[in-house]
């Protein structure tokens, strides 16, 4: 993985270009913690998280993604993506790389190949969707959408839906063939600066199908609504 | 001519800097009533950063760092003889004119005298018309001057003009001008940040509405419902949705970071220029911004535009003005006895510079309230049809669909110009070529095409239109001397203004300034350079070296300029002659554009 990334680095970095002493194209970082949140849950309120971060220049990056929970001291789930980014389109990025699910014990963990597409569409949806490869031919497909509604220069509501759906059951990670669930979320942010943004919120999980009855049997809820209070940051 | 101010420059120039200021209040009273007092005296009552000036033959500037306070904050400036913005330099025509510019900083620096005319070495433009100067070293301009006017200096090495590094450079003429005024007054206008210029780069680059806090609110929308209807508050803003743009981009860098300068006094202290019962007083104001389009008017004193960017024009009165980042305007006032506000508003509104004209520092003069934010058309978007075709609406092509040429197709030979059909084609009216979008410029780079870009002479621009003022348009300006070369242009160059908002990549035909080929001119040949901007943003493009002659209309009279406003997905055009040989920069003026949206010019 380490010389993937080290290929990956080594494709992205070099090309500095210098017009009249200066540089149109700086190597650039980019960390976003999007979604850093406490939420509302009978027992102890999970933390969860949603981040990204990238390196590059305008045209390619390194992006990595990572999403999880943190529950009773320990990390529940957790999902890691590292993947190279190539701009396609005026509006469009390519992403392509490896995802790593790492599961709650006794569940395995997996591995993807991801290839994704990233990027805002018209009537400015942001979107994030992916097909993802695992072992023994495992597809799994996302979709995520979110929308900003400006009520002020600072006030922000996001709405926000994540579909995930698998093409084979997986008994062992307790998802499902088929629509696995749908994941809306609702926050109301605060920018205080641009970079720094506390917010409010709420998170409906839903399960479907085969994904649904595995965590019926596991004694797991199918349907959860929760509140949350969380922050936005980046740099 | 010989004026009095003459004799005593070699002694000025000998004294050590902080003798020097002292030292003007002396040869100020030797000037007596001629060509520059006023500017002299403006030291004795401005408070805060004092104007000095330089007059000779002879110059020594330093370049260094400078602690500067602006905004209540110590900040570290880059200066020109200790001093933000850098001292006035006062040349003379005819005068052959040294320079020797020795830099104090870490770091490369270079300066470039905008607007003046003098062989390519001497332009200061680093890895083209020289290496730069290196820390610690120094460099010896020499050149004679061809010209008179107004004009300014400042480094063309990294973001050092964000930082301080910019003044004013005015060339007294060798004959008498053609107006008459008592009072001499520079206003150079800019824009300072206590962020490190890199900083906002990056912060561009990462979120390109970082300093946008002007954007469509739900109110707004509301509003808009309220006032139009669902209906066509759809239609209106579907395009704008579609094509993932807003209407609200006017600037990219905003008074949320900047504080605007006048003459280096921030607003809330303001600059003052002072004037006796009578007196024709006349401005010389010069945008000397990183990125920042100003709109200057005085309220209650109409003011006569003399020169655009140095050059003397047929005198035009207006109301208010748009100066475009590096332009310069020369107007003469007659102020009544009172206090008046010099108002200059960034064009998004986020802010503004002042300044007093006062003949008598204890009168106040109120501050005009900033317009209404202004919101871009269809027209912005190049998508406005000939005059009578009124407001784009749904059934034109979006940019992303236009057809190679499309644009000009059915206005090969005759081009709507406002209310005047104009015939296009000969020197002075403009180009009638068809408007291409090549290959490069389709990509990633890339956001958008202009659809249908038109002249737009006529147009004072976003945020100015029927403002009930009466605004300066580039058509008005016209050439006090008949045009020198008469040439019609043997060739065109199309060169469409690219780039990506959202990426913030900003480029030439879609290819940035590292990847592209210079531009080849032939010594001696008369050319047209055609500008398309494709983006929704105005351009100040400058060309080095020569000057770019402004097609408004009559080929008689063809205005000179240094920098020529393209407005966004409009389309305008010069003329220039290669008369320069030599390597020069031709590029958008706006400091976070030019990396990209620059081109190497070779005459040859």
């Amino acid at each position: 993985m380490k010389i993937v990334l080290l290929g990956l680095c080594a494709l992205i970095i070099p090309g500095t270009a210098l017009a009249g002493g200066m540089n149109d194209d700086p190597l650039l970082t980019k960390v976003m913690i999007n979604q850093l949140e406490i939420r509302s849950a009978e027992g102890s309120n999970p933390l969860a998280w949603d981040a990204e971060g990238w390196i590059g220049k305008d045209l390619n990056k390194l992006w990595l993604k990572t999403e999880g929970e943190y529950v009773s001291g320990k990390v529940s789930d957790m999902e890691s993506q590292a993947l190279y980014s190539r701009a396609v389109a005026p509006f469009w990025d390519m992403q392509v790389g490896w995802r790593h699910d790492k599961l709650e014990n006794p569940a395995p963990h997996r591995d993807w190949l991801t290839l994704g597409v990233r990027g805002l569409a018209p009537y400015s949806f942001d979107v994030d969707g992916a097909v993802f490869i695992g072992d023994n031919g495992r597809l799994a497909a996302r979709l995520k959408v979110e929308y900003d509604i400006l009520f002020t220069q600072r006030l922000i509501l996001v709405p926000e839906i994540k579909i995930n759906v698998y093409s084979r059951d997986d008994p062992a990670t307790a998802t499902g063939s088929g629509l696995a669930n749908i994941e809306t979320g609702l926050r109301l942010r605060y920018e205080i600066r641009r970079e720094f943004a506390p917010y409010i919120g709420l998170n409906w999980n839903r399960l479907y199908g085969k994904s649904a009855d595995y965590a019926r049997e596991e004694g797991g809820d199918v349907d959860n609504v929760r509140l949350l209070v969380g922050l936005r940051t980046w740099f | 001519m010989k004026t009095p101010h003459l004799k005593n420059n070699s002694r000025q120039i000998s004294l050590p800097r902080r003798r020097f200021v002292k030292g003007l209040a002396a040869s100020g009273a030797l000037l007596g009533m001629g060509v520059s007092p006023a500017s002299l005296l403006a030291e004795t009552y401005s408070q805060g950063v004092e104007q000095k000036i330089l007059t000779g033959r002879q110059f020594k500037l330093t370049i260094a760092p400078q602690t500067v306070n602006f905004t209540g904050r110590t900040r570290l400036a880059t200066a020109v003889n200790g001093s933000v913005p850098g001292p006035v330099i006062r040349w003379r025509q005819g005068d052959r004119v040294k320079i020797d510019v020795t830099n104090k900083l870490a770091e490369s620096s270079s300066i470039h005298w905008h607007g003046i005319i003098l062989p390519a070495p001497m332009d200061g433009v680093p890895d083209i018309s020289f290496k730069g100067i290196a820390p610690g070293g120094t460099y010896h301009y020499e050149f004679q001057l061809r010209q008179s006017g107004t004009y300014w200096y400042h480094s063309h090495s990294g973001f050092q003009e964000q930082t301080g590094l910019y003044g004013p450079l005015i060339v007294e003429p060798d004959e008498p001008e053609p107006f008459s005024y008592k009072r001499d007054y520079v206003v150079m206008l800019s824009d300072w940040s206590d962020e490190e210029p890199a900083d906002i780069y990056a912060k561009l680059k990462k979120m390109s509405d970082y300093y946008n806090f002007n954007e469509r609110t739900v109110s707004d929308l509301e509003g808009d419902i309220r006032r139009q209807g669902l209906v066509r508050t759809w239609a209106a803003r579907s395009m704008w949705n579609r094509m993932r743009m807003s209407d609200r981009d006017l600037s990219d860098v905003t008074g949320y970071t900047y504080t605007f300068l006048m003459n280096g006094h921030p607003p809330a202290q303001g600059w003052t220029g002072l004037f006796k019962r009578g007196e024709k007083v006349r401005l010389r104001i010069i945008n000397g911004s990183a990125m920042t389009f100003f709109d200057v008017r005085i309220p209650g004193l109409a003011m006569t535009v003399v020169a655009a960017d140095g050059q003397n024009i047929e005198p035009v009165t207006v109301d208010e003005f748009r100066i475009g980042v590096a332009e310069t305007y020369d107007v003469i006032v007659e102020p009544a006895e009172r206090a008046y506000c010099l108002f200059a508003q960034a064009l998004d509104r986020s802010g503004y510079a002042r300044g007093t004209l006062t003949p008598d520092l204890s009168l106040k003069a109120g501050i005009p309230a900033l317009d209404p934010y202004p919101i871009l058309t269809h027209q912005d978007m190049g998508m406005a049809m000939s005059a009578k075709g009124g407001q784009g609406n749904r059934t034109h092509n979006m940019p992303e669909m236009a057809m190679p040429g499309m644009g000009a197709a059915g206005h090969k030979k005759m081009v709507a110009g406002g209310h005047n059909m104009i015939q296009r084609g000969p020197a002075g009216m403009g180009s009638d070529t068809p408007v291409v979008h090549v290959a490069s410029e389709y990509g990633p780079q890339v956001d958008a095409r202009a659809a249908n870009p038109q002249y737009h002479l006529d147009d004072p621009g976003v945020g100015l239109r029927r403002n009930g003022r009466r605004v300066l348009r580039y058509s008005d300006l016209r050439n006090l001397y008949p045009t020198a070369d008469s040439r019609d242009p043997s060739r065109e160059i199309q060169l469409h203004l690219t780039g990506n908002m959202a990426r913030y990549m900003w480029s030439i035909n879609g290819i940035k300034y590292a990847d592209a080929e210079p531009l080849s001119f032939k010594y001696g040949e008369r050319l047209r350079i055609t500008f398309i901007n494709d983006t929704m943003m105005n351009h100040p493009m400058h060309l080095h070296g020569m000057w770019s002659e402004l097609e408004t209309g009559d080929g008689r009279y063809i205005p000179r300029k240094h920098t020529v406003i393209v407005q966004p997905g409009s389309r305008i055009s010069y003329l220039v002659s290669a008369d320069a040989m030599g390597g020069w920069a031709f590029h958008c003026h706006l400091l976070y554009h030019m990396l990209g949206m620059f081109r190497k010019v070779i005459v040859s």
